[in-house]
């Protein structure tokens, strides 16, 4: 009996399950458009393109946006300096705390975010160190280096350590080894880690609500028309605007990977 | 051929510091473990310890500030009714939501990676991609959505003439309430929706390393298809369920966004750390409520670590 049929069972069940994590995000397209103003309504009572303009000329939209592209942006720089650097010196050499360090940049993604909020929240005021945007930025970096040093680590590690010693040895200073060898050898994990470490900073929210202060990220602009709804038509435009931002990158990167191996994009 | 075996020093700032690098091995790489060591070592760790210290003191019930010595009343306090039930309610909230995304997860994960070719593939793919990496506020409002009175889900219900059915779940004394997007159920929806894609990776990336021609060897050797999932698949998988659950299970202990826009009102872990150090300014009960999550994920990695989910990452 050939067995590659699925039973029916398993196939309602797959089913269901791909239902249930896409259509939520269905829904938000859907509401982006609806006329309805005060409530969820469904289904709507109308289409409209309205709140597009609307959302458009929102300066406080604009502004939230500005900032979590900036926060990513610094965040990202910093997550790949320190990533790289510490991927470089873990795979390439055994010395005292190692596995401290290993350890060490794993935790701030592994403890719950909350803990991570509130203990750099903690040490800021113990210092008297007054909230902005670089506090913002340090927190958001602490867990994105993991990102960073994840892609980089893993493929330093498949890198010949031969290969330097061989352009060593050829004559290249140690610039020349840099830019010539071992830069093109890592540029694209450094690439998804940083499109990782970029992502994952943009969208975060629990560690920023401890160290903003008065400033709103995107998130925490969705956040605040959460708690406290002010125009929801503006808020469903911006959460569409959000998944198109998510979803193109995703298709992209299926796209570009769909015959080989998912592997860099697959783990967040 | 040249005589000069040995190269005179290249002259220039960054040349000769290359050169000193490569003379020096070992300075070479406290040179780039240096950042990390200052900015995880001191800045992370430090407001870590801080907090923990923190935890050890108490607060003055009269002027409100916190009074720097040793004790172990805060401690104490978390063992009051009150907060003791924020915790209970936390952690059953995470076994709850562990065990719903394993039982949903699973068909997922299996079908992706058993039967799924070509098209389908690709969907299932996008499929957990996508939710998994949509902004986890964008997810949260999406079920608000759902969720709300007016919402699809109650339409869904009175279409299919179901309606008596949502209003006997919401009947309920403990899970009920007034709507989907105020009680526990609603909490509970949204909590496996968020984290299920973290469950559905490890368990499919488990289930691809066990080779068809085994189940159809269970098979050929008698086994009903209960029983090959009973003895051969469930076990092969055991690392992955046990690897996304650590996610799961972690997740939902430190979360305090989703309760608080999708819940009864009652509080869990999370909120309680947000309120006690914001609102009602007492750092020590907060820094204590956080050290609850951590010994629980401490003891569960422990025991994770026993039952070999790490190789299943």
């Amino acid at each position: 009996m050939r067995s590659d049929r699925a039973p029916w069972a398993l196939k309602c069940a797959a089913a269901a399950g791909l239902v249930f994590l896409l259509a939520p995000i269905v829904l938000i397209f859907i509401y982006a458009f609806t006329t309805e103003e005060k409530s969820f309504q469904w289904p709507p009572p109308g289409f409209t393109t309205k709140w597009i303009g609307v959302t458009m000329g929102r300066a406080d939209v604009w502004q939230a946006l500005g900032l979590s592209l900036k926060v990513a942006a610094i965040s990202t720089g910093i997550a790949m300096v320190l990533g790289t650097l510490t991927a470089a010196a873990v795979s390439r050499a055994r010395f005292f705390g190692r596995e401290t360090i290993s350890l060490l940049v794993i935790l701030p993604i592994a403890l719950p975010g909350i803990i991570t909020g509130i203990s750099l929240r903690s040490a800021f005021s113990l210092l008297d160190i007054p909230f902005s945007t670089w506090t913002i930025v340090l927190g958001h970096a602490t867990f994105c280096i993991v990102v960073v040093y994840n892609n980089a680590v893993a493929r330093f590690r498949r890198t010949s350590a031969a290969l330097i010693d061989a352009a060593m040895d050829l004559g290249a200073d140690g610039v020349q080894t840099f830019r010539l060898v071992i830069l093109p050898n890592i540029a694209t994990a450094l690439l998804a880690g940083g499109m990782l470490a970029f992502a994952l900073s943009f969208d975060e929210v629990i560690v920023t609500t401890f160290t903003a202060g008065n400033q709103a990220t995107l998130p925490i602009w969705m956040l605040q028309e959460l708690i406290r709804p002010r125009e929801r038509p503006v808020t469903n435009v911006v959460a569409m605007a959000v998944v198109l931002v998510t979803v193109l990158p995703i298709l992209a990167a299926w796209w570009l990977t769909r015959d080989g191996q998912h592997s860099e994009g697959s783990e967040k | 051929m040249s005589d000069t075996a040995i190269l005179p020093p290249r002259s220039g700032v960054v040349a000769r510091a290359v050169d000193w690098m490569i003379r020096h091995p070992a300075m070479f790489t406290f040179l780039l473990v240096l950042p990390i060591t200052l900015w995880l070592g001191i800045v992370y760790i430090g407001s870590l310890l801080a907090l923990l210290v923190q935890s050890f003191y108490s607060i003055d019930e009269f002027s409100g500030l916190v009074v720097p010595e040793f004790t172990l009343a805060t401690y104490a306090e978390l063992l009051r009714p009150s907060n003791f039930a924020i915790i209970l309610r936390t952690v059953t909230m995470a076994a709850c939501v562990t065990v719903a995304s394993a039982v949903i997860a699973f068909p997922i994960a299996y079908f992706a990676a058993r039967y799924a070719r070509g098209g389908w593939k690709a969907l299932f793919y996008i499929g957990v991609m996508l939710p998994l990496w949509s902004s986890y506020l964008v997810k949260v409002y999406a079920w608000k959505l759902v969720l709300a009175k007016e919402g699809i889900l109650s339409w869904a219900f009175a279409k299919l003439h179901l309606g008596w059915l949502l209003d006997a779940i919401l009947a309920l004394p403990v899970v009920g309430g007034n709507s989907l997007s105020v009680s526990y159920t609603g909490t509970f929806i949204v909590f496996v929706y968020i984290w299920l894609p973290y469950m559905i990776i490890p368990v499919q990336a488990a289930l691809e390393r066990v080779p068809g021609a085994m189940i159809e060897a269970a098979s050929d050797l008698g086994a009903t298809p209960g029983q090959s999932f009973r003895m051969v698949l469930l076990p092969l998988a055991l690392p992955g369920i046990v690897a996304g659950s650590i996610f799961t299970f972690s997740l939902t202990l430190g979360d305090y966004i989703v309760p608080q826009i999708i819940g009864s009102g009652r509080l869990f872990i999370g909120q309680a750390v947000y309120m006690q150090q914001g609102t009602a300014g007492n750092i020590p009960l907060a820094a204590a409520f956080t050290v609850v999550p951590i010994a629980i994920m401490g003891v569960y990695l422990w025991g994770a670590r026993r039952m070999g989910a790490f190789d299943a990452l």
